[in-house]
Parts: structure tokens; sequence; C-alpha cells
């Protein structure tokens, strides 16, 4: 039993993580929430599934599904990229109130825009391939939740080669430490902050297709919640901390499932308790479990 | 002149819905009513995000904590006046008890913790079925609210609770016209501009926010009875977090800070979507989030000050002239 929920709070947390890595990352270099990211990881939903039934027409379904996974990888990096050209970067300089702001206008925007002219009700996601069910060591298991961990935790491999190694990674995270600094030694800080956007859409464009997949029938408002929680994983990790969201990710999924599982009624309030675990942590250790406490700059 | 203006406003405010009563408009009546409802909860949700520069998602969770609270003695008989009370005495409580860790926190957790806490709200109302009745809200089968009495006189028509609203909002107006100008209004703005800077000249920063906090929670709690007695019903569906946003959206727009400017904020969310209904058709109506969102990007970047500015903040906070400016070198090494 334990064991089962922990499969399940695994798959649900490795989504949770991705989606926490576009915050933390974003977060890391402009010390902003970007609030339009939950929207980001549901156009990812969407658009899959509809370069899915484009593709499946002439593909066999397996490949259509691969190939929708990669096309909702593009979109929504390239999305999450326009939005920052168009609603956050001409308010770098202002208050710090205004890009929040302006974060929630574009959030309210795209869900919105897929409520009216795409759908208004759930759409059903089809099952791509057979999924397989088989038992491990007692616990129901099956290929989806193995493909689910399997690529979120390689793309999130992936990033923590390309932050750590690279000469862009360096770059990144030298904007997240000082920009000003980093600018004088010749990085194009706006270019890095492109990057890192389209670093935080993609990932969340790839969660959001998994999770249509997973839960079988996606909806205009589906980012919200998952969104909230994976601002949670984020906070828990610490934000701007990238293997912290991680971590935070999986901890949070496991959490849950555990109390759906364990606690009667549990699944009515599982997300009372997302947001609990998300109020006592910025209230009592807001810079996470392994973050640093970062002074406000005068 | 402009004394003559207020009162001939008011006046027209107290007259015009009498006469509207027997026409085909009656329901401009309730329209109005509303938006009054909306302008209380604006008006208090300007005390903290336009003079104090906090901002606040969750708001909606407060005006929940009122008519829930409204609602429950009402079904048990308890008279109008003590179930606005308590009302106003319970949101304004947890206000305080969630107010004073995250006050603490930096603009952007604040906006969080406000929103993880309005639904952890609405969540709580609807799945403590004993005491909220879960997701199909109060009364139950078999109860009933009253409708609002005071001193032995029954509020039963739009009309009657209109004109109950109308005489709340203008006391809030003055409410806040006067804590504008007051020291406490002064040490908000303070806050709002220079958190560091207001504390070095003796603003006891976090008092101050957990006053405001708690000010705000007032008018909520005063709202939120209002609307259990008049409509007669509450459920969790009425304060989502898009409800908040709402309001954020009728104190960005309108201005922050600026109290005719939220008053005109808070019309054109309750008033735009019936205008646009009848404009352009029932469909486009669905198009009014659409829209708002779309305005709030809009307005951040070019009129971050909103439709109404506060003529204080134009006043006292003129922007420098370009030979002045601080030589911003952050971000814009490529532009140049």
């Amino acid at each position: 039993m334990i064991l089962q929920q922990l499969v399940n709070g695994l798959t649900l947390g490795s989504l949770y993580a991705l989606i926490a890595l576009g915050y933390t990352m974003v977060y890391g270099v402009l010390l902003m929430i970007n609030f339009a990211h939950s929207e980001i990881f549901m156009a990812g939903a969407f658009v899959s599934l509809m370069s899915y039934k484009k593709l499946s027409t002439f593909l066999p379904p397996t490949e259509a599904f691969v190939a929708g996974i990669l096309i909702s990888f593009l979109f929504c990096a390239a999305l999450a990229v326009v939005i920052e050209r168009v609603a956050y970067r001409p308010l770098r300089r202002a208050a710090r109130l205004a890009p929040l702001i302006s974060a929630i206008g574009v959030s309210i925007f795209l869900q919105n825009a897929v409520f009216l002219w795409i759908s208004d009700q759930s759409i059903a996601y089809p099952q791509a391939f057979e999924v397989k069910h088989f038992q491990f060591l007692g616990a129901q298991m099956n290929t989806l939740q193995l493909l689910i961990l399997g690529v979120s935790l390689t793309l999130m491999l992936v990033l923590q080669f390309f932050v750590n190694k690279t000469r862009l990674g360096t770059a990144i995270r030298a904007t997240a430490q000082d920009a000003t600094t980093a600018s004088l030694m010749g990085i194009p800080v706006n270019g890095i902050i492109a990057i890192t956007f389209f670093i935080g859409g993609a990932l969340g464009g790839v969660a959001g297709a998994l999770n249509g997949m997973y839960y079988g029938s996606i909806k205009y408002n589906m980012g919200f919640v998952p969104g909230i929680k994976a601002f949670t994983a984020a906070v828990l990790g610490g934000i701007g901390n990238i293997p912290g969201a991680m971590c935070g990710g999986l901890i949070l999924g496991v959490l849950e499932s555990m109390v759906a599982g364990f606690i009667p009624n549990g699944s009515d309030w599982k997300d009372v308790v997302a947001f609990s675990v998300l109020l006592l942590i910025l209230l009592f250790r807001p810079e996470g479990l392994f973050g640093r406490r970062v002074p406000d700059k005068v | 002149m402009k004394k003559g203006a207020w009162f001939g406003g008011v006046a027209l405010l107290l007259v015009v819905p009498y006469f509207l009563q027997t026409t085909s408009f009656a329901f401009v009546i309730r329209l109005f009513g509303i938006a009054g409802l909306y302008m209380l909860l604006a008006l208090g949700l300007n005390l903290v995000i336009g003079f104090v520069g906090l901002l606040d998602l969750g708001f909606m969770a407060f005006y929940a904590i009122g008519a829930y609270t409204a609602a429950i003695l009402a079904i048990h008989h308890v008279p109008f006046v003590l179930c606005v009370l308590a009302a106003i005495l319970a949101s304004t409580a947890i206000r305080v008890i969630i107010g004073f860790p995250a006050l603490r926190l930096r603009g952007d957790y604040l906006a969080i913790v406000t929103l993880g806490f309005g639904e952890v709200v609405r969540l709580i109302l609807s799945n403590w079925d004993g005491l909220t009745n879960g997701p199909k809200g109060l009364p139950r089968v078999g109860e009933t609210i009253p409708p609002a009495s005071l001193f032995g006189f029954t509020f039963s028509t739009n009309l009657h609770y209109y004109y109950l609203i109308l005489v709340c909002v203008l006391g809030a107006i003055w409410i806040c016209e006067r804590l504008n100008h007051s020291r406490v209004g002064r040490a908000w703005v303070a806050i709002r501009e220079d958190e560091i800077a207001a504390e070095l000249m003796g603003v006891e920063v976090t008092k101050q926010k957990v006053v405001a906090f708690a000010l705000s929670a007032v008018f909520a709690g005063l709202a939120g009875a209002i609307f259990a007695h008049w409509e007669g019903f509450v459920t969790p569906e009425s304060f989502t977090f898009w409800e908040s946003v709402l309001l954020v959206c009728a104190v960005v727009l309108g201005g922050m800070g600026s109290i005719t400017g939220v008053i005109l904020g808070a019309l054109c969310i309750v008033m735009a979507p019936e205008i646009l209904r009848s404009a352009l058709g029932s469909s486009f109506a669905n198009a009014r989030y659409l829209l708002f969102g779309l305005s709030l990007i809009l307005m951040a970047i070019y009129r971050p000050q909103g439709i109404w500015p506060s003529r204080r903040r134009t006043l006292e906070l003129r922007p420098l002239e370009p030979e002045d400016a601080p030589q911003e070198t952050l971000y814009d090494a490529e532009q140049k």
C-alpha cells in the first residue's frame, strides 16, 4: 500500500517538478513569479492533443504521440519567449507589482482564449499506445507511469547537465547571480532571459502533454491547480534553486498521494493539504528546504 | 462647486432608482446594488493594494467568511445587526491571524500566500459538510435566511437593499477619504513608495500593514453579510479565485490608491459584461475575462496609474526630469 502510493506520488511529483522548473528558473533570473506558466502547461496539453489528432491520420499512433510531444515542446517554448517579449520585457524596470499584474493578465487572456476558441468543456485525451499493467513488489504499475517518470527524469538530468556544464548554462547562472555584472562581462542578458523562458516553457509544455495523457482529459482551466502546486514545489525546494525544485516536486507529489491514500476522505482534502504546505513553508521557512536566505536589496 | 456636484450626485442616486422601480429598467437597481457590493470590496482591497502597495490575490476569502458567518447566524434567527457585527469580527480576526506572519513576506510571496489562503478557505467551505453544507451551500433544505431588518424595518425589495448598500458605500468612501489624509494614510503611502525608507523615518511598518489588512477585512465582512441576507443563500462558487482577480482588476484599472478610480473600476467590472451583452449579443459576454486580461497587460505597460489616477500621487511623486533620472544599467546593456 505504501509502495503503491509512493509510485503514484512519484509519477505525480515528477510532473510537478517539470512545471516547477519553469517557475524556479524564471524566478532565478528575473526575481519574478511567472503567473502565466500554468497556462503554458495547459497550452502544452492542447497543442499535443491537436497535433496528435492531425498526425495520427497518416502516422501510427505511437509516432504521432511522440511527434505531438515534440511539437508542444517547441510551441510552448516559443509561447513563453513571446510572452516574455510582449508582456514582461517592457516592465523590467517598472515597480515590482507591475510585471505580476501583467502576468495575471496573460494568464487570464490565454485561459479565456482557449475557453472561447477551442472548447469550454473537457476534451478526452486518447491513449496513444496500449498501457500495460504489471505488478512490482506488490504495487500496481503501468507503462504510462514509467514513461512519465522516464521522460521527466531524463529531461531533468539533461537540464542539470546543461546548466552546470555548458557555457550557456554558466551564463544563465551568472545572470541569476547578478545581472548587471553579467552584462559587464559580455553576457547578453536579454538573450539569456529569453533562453530561460524557452527552457521553462518547453518543460511546461511536455508536462502538460504527459499530464493530459495520464488523466485522460484536458480542459481550459486545467493549469491552475497543478500550477499552484508546482509553485509550491518550487518554494518548497527554495525558489531559484534547480535541484530544489525537482526534490520539492517529488516530495509534494508523494505527500499528496499519501494523504489521498491513508486519510479517510483524503482525496477531498489533498488540495487543502498541498495549499497548507505552501502557506506553512512561506510563513516559516520562505527560503525553502534547500535555499539560502537572500536579504532584500536596497 | 465641487460640493454642489457631490450633493447633486448623491441626490440623483437617491431619487432616480425610486422612479425606475416600476419601469422596465427595474433590473438596473439590482445591478447597481451588486456594483455597490463590489465597490465596498474594492475600496477595502484598495487600502491594501492601493495605499500600502501589497498585492492580495485572495480577498474574496474574507467576503466568503463574512457571508458564511452571517448566513449561519441568520439561520439561527440572530438579528441582522448582530450578524453584521459577527461577520465583520470573524473576517477581521482571521485576517489579523493570517496577516501577522504573512506580512513579513516580500510582495510576490505575499501575493501567493493570500492566493493560497483564498483557495484553502474555498476548499474548506466546499468540504466541511457539517458546517457549510458543502458545495450545495447554505441554507439547507427546510431552513431559510430571513431578510435583513433594522429597527423594525424589513428589507424586502431590491430597492431597499440598494439604499442600504448606497449608505454603506458612502460611509466607506468617507472613511477611506479620512484615512487617506490622516497620519495612518501617509504612513501607508510611505511604505508603498519605499518600505526601508519608511521604516527609517519611524513608521512601524509591520504594525501599519496589519492595520491596513484588518481594516480591509471590515469592508469585506460587511459586504459579505449584506450579500448573504440579500441573496438568501451562499455557495462556495461565489468566492472563487477569479472573483478575487476581478477585484484586483477593479483596483488596478481604476487607479491604485485613487478612491474615485476604484469606484469607477468596480462599476466597470460589474457593468462592462452587461453592456457588452446587450451591445454584442450574449456569446460575447463570455469574452469579458479575455478583455480584462488584455486590459490588465496593456494597463500595466502603458498606463500603470489607472483610468483615474490618484491626484496626490501625481502631485507628490512627479517623475524625474530625464537628465535627473538615475542611470539604470540593469538589463539594458544590449539596447544601448
